[in-house]
């Protein structure tokens, strides 16, 4: 215990010889309290008003299991769960490979290199509207660029991305790791660049090889961080709700759909909202076993996000 | 096999010296590829906003007209869709300002009281943080459009800021609350002595010295405000107070509409974000590093 502490224990009293209480320097008492509770009023509130009470109108709007007999009897619906989880588990798993390895090339201290991570962090800025839109308008028709350049290229007309529905789908995924695999790519080379370097030395004392530095030192250094950043990563993508809405805009015929879009047609075009709810509580049972693992593996371990 | 314990004499030994040629090649691939990667997009939106009008889409790979009329059309809101712009783009300012703003204040008073005042139970408000944070805002869209009515918020923007702020703040709170944790203790404690109120420490102390995160939680809020899109379609209804992510969203609604003018306002659009990205870089990638989210 410092002099100062003493100072303010032989100040205050009360409480300062309760056993048990471990010898914190300041002890919340008085006045203290009631200033820690204000601090927390601003936020408490919003939490309140516009988190605690949209959810509990939600879960009002959606009690109705007649609502789910509807839902689980549509069939765009069951084409929208197949979406949802191709969307999910590609859009992920393979942007977060990518960005893994990714993360590897931008390590190098090269100017030129630095310079492209610069250029290569754009979409993580750029506003997914209008990044979308633009992809858009290079998919929707025979005269969009991608389909101009393929005409250049090869002499023949391209495909329509947007009339079928695998096409549209790998727009839409594509799309979705153009937007974000640049904000994973850096979550990585932070979490490389967090390994020591000795470890890397030793391993090439012991004649190790790029390769087998990769796997047996980088992999397992930042499993950690890869897992949750998977885990929320696909939370996020279970819910993503532009990528869908403006690159493919459910094309063809609604056949694109997934789980934000197709709540956001029953809600707001059609004016079902309450199936819309429904349709976003029937991932509920996903999501939550989801976001609890999340939070117990950040409590247990940590990570820096 | 190259062990590095033999002397490094790379350049006398072909093996290694041809790896090297090869890598330095295949890095000049990826890196090309991942640049065309990278702009073809933001190109085509260049190329589109550079047409004539009906000219969109006839193909061409390269800008044919080089017309740049369109963001005459945009700069003078010469068009019924834009004949509230600069009004809008104010709108879109306003409003990620005040979130950015806001999002700041409560976000580090939060992290004030849960990190310097040892306030009991504080982690009950850092899982709500977390929670908040891991849930897509998405979910909530349909009660909130709905309950913002029973507010009577709708087609206002301080609806709109009310949903930014509620989904900037989570995060906000985490990194404030990993970077205070650096901030020694000791310093609270002299004030302390010295009679300061816990108001004067947080405004005194508290606040100067959290201010690299402060910035960086800052863009961030300002970012996320300017580039959400779902809950500022929603919850604005008249052209006089959407904000330009509105106004874009008109041209993309229908079927018949002046593509180049579009292109010329995403691109307008989307360069203070790509600005605010080149000029504080630093800043929003020391924010992802800076929270350490260990609760």
């Amino acid at each position: 215990m410092n002099s100062t502490s003493r100072v303010l224990e032989l100040g205050s009293p009360i409480g300062a010889t309760r056993p048990g209480v471990p010898p914190w320097r300041f002890r919340l008492q008085g006045s203290d309290t009631t200033w820690a509770i204000a601090f927390l009023i601003p936020y408490l509130a919003v939490f309140a008003a516009f988190v605690v009470y949209p959810a509990v109108f939600g879960l009002w709007m959606g009690h109705d299991p007649a609502l789910y007999d509807g839902l689980f009897s549509d069939p765009q619906y069951l084409t929208m769960v197949v979406n949802t989880l191709v969307f999910t588990a590609i859009g992920v798993n393979v942007q977060m490979f990518l960005a893994f390895l990714l993360s590897g090339f931008f390590m190098s201290r090269n100017w030129w290199i630095r310079s492209l991570l610069a250029i290569y962090l754009i979409p993580w800025a750029l506003p997914a509207l209008t990044a979308f839109v633009s992809i858009h308008y290079m998919t929707v028709s025979q005269y969009g660029l991608l389909d101009s350049l393929w005409r250049e290229l090869t002499g023949e007309d391209g495909p329509m991305f947007l009339v079928s529905r695998s096409l549209a789908t790998t727009a839409n995924i594509l799309s979705y790791i153009w937007k974000w695999m640049p904000f994973w790519t850096l979550i990585f080379i932070a979490a490389r660049m967090a390994i020591p370097q000795d470890i890397y030395e030793a391993a090439e004392i012991d004649g190790a090889s790029g390769w087998r530095k990769l796997v047996h030192v980088t992999f397992p250094l930042i499993a950690n961080v890869y897992l949750v950043s998977t885990l929320l990563f696909t939370i996020w993508t279970i819910g993503d709700f532009p990528t869908v809405y403006f690159v493919s805009s459910g094309a063809p015929a609604r056949q694109t759909d997934v789980l934000a879009t197709y709540g956001f047609h029953m809600a707001f075009d059609f004016g079902y909202p309450n199936r819309g709810v429904a349709a976003m509580m029937s991932a509920l049972p996903v999501l939550i076993p989801a976001v609890l693992l999340l939070m117990r593996r950040i409590r247990v371990t940590g990570v820096q996000l | 096999m190259s062990i590095a314990l033999t002397p490094m004499q790379p350049d006398y030994r072909p093996r290694l010296r041809r790896r090297r040629v090869r890598n330095k090649i295949g890095g000049v691939i990826l890196g090309g590829a991942l640049l065309i990667w990278t702009l073809v997009p933001i190109y085509n939106m260049l190329l589109i906003a550079l047409s004539d009008d009906g000219d969109e889409f006839t193909g061409a790979i390269w800008p044919q007209d080089w017309n740049w009329d369109s963001f005459r059309v945009v700069w003078e809101e010469d068009y019924w869709y834009l004949e509230n712009f600069w009004h809008q783009l104010g709108n879109s300012t306003y409003m990620a300002m005040t979130t950015m703003v806001l999002t700041v204040l409560i976000a580090s008073l939060v992290s004030f009281a849960l990190g310097r005042m040892r306030l009991r139970r504080a982690w009950i408000v850092t899982d709500v943080a977390l929670l908040t944070y891991a849930i897509p805002s998405a979910f909530l869209v349909i009660p909130f459009v709905y309950l913002m009515r029973v507010y009577g918020l709708t087609d206002s923007l301080w609806s709109v800021i009310a949903a930014e702020v509620t989904f900037a703040t989570p995060y906000a709170i985490l990194i404030l609350h990993g970077y205070g944790k650096l901030i020694p203790l000791e310093l609270d404690e002299s004030a302390r002595v010295d009679g300061a109120t816990p108001l004067q420490l947080y405004l005194r102390i508290y606040l100067p010295l959290m201010a690299p995160a402060l910035v960086a939680v800052g863009i961030y809020a300002l970012l996320l405000a300017w580039n959400e899109y779902l809950y500022q379609y929603l919850l604005i209804t008249s052209s006089r107070n959407a904000t330009v992510a509105v106004a874009i969203d008109q041209f993309f609604d229908s079927d018949e509409a002046p593509w180049n003018y579009m292109m010329a306002v995403a691109l307008i659009y989307s360069l203070p974000p790509v600005a605010i990205y080149f000029a504080l870089r630093r800043y929003m990638v020391a924010g992802l590093t800076m929270g350490s989210v260990k609760i």
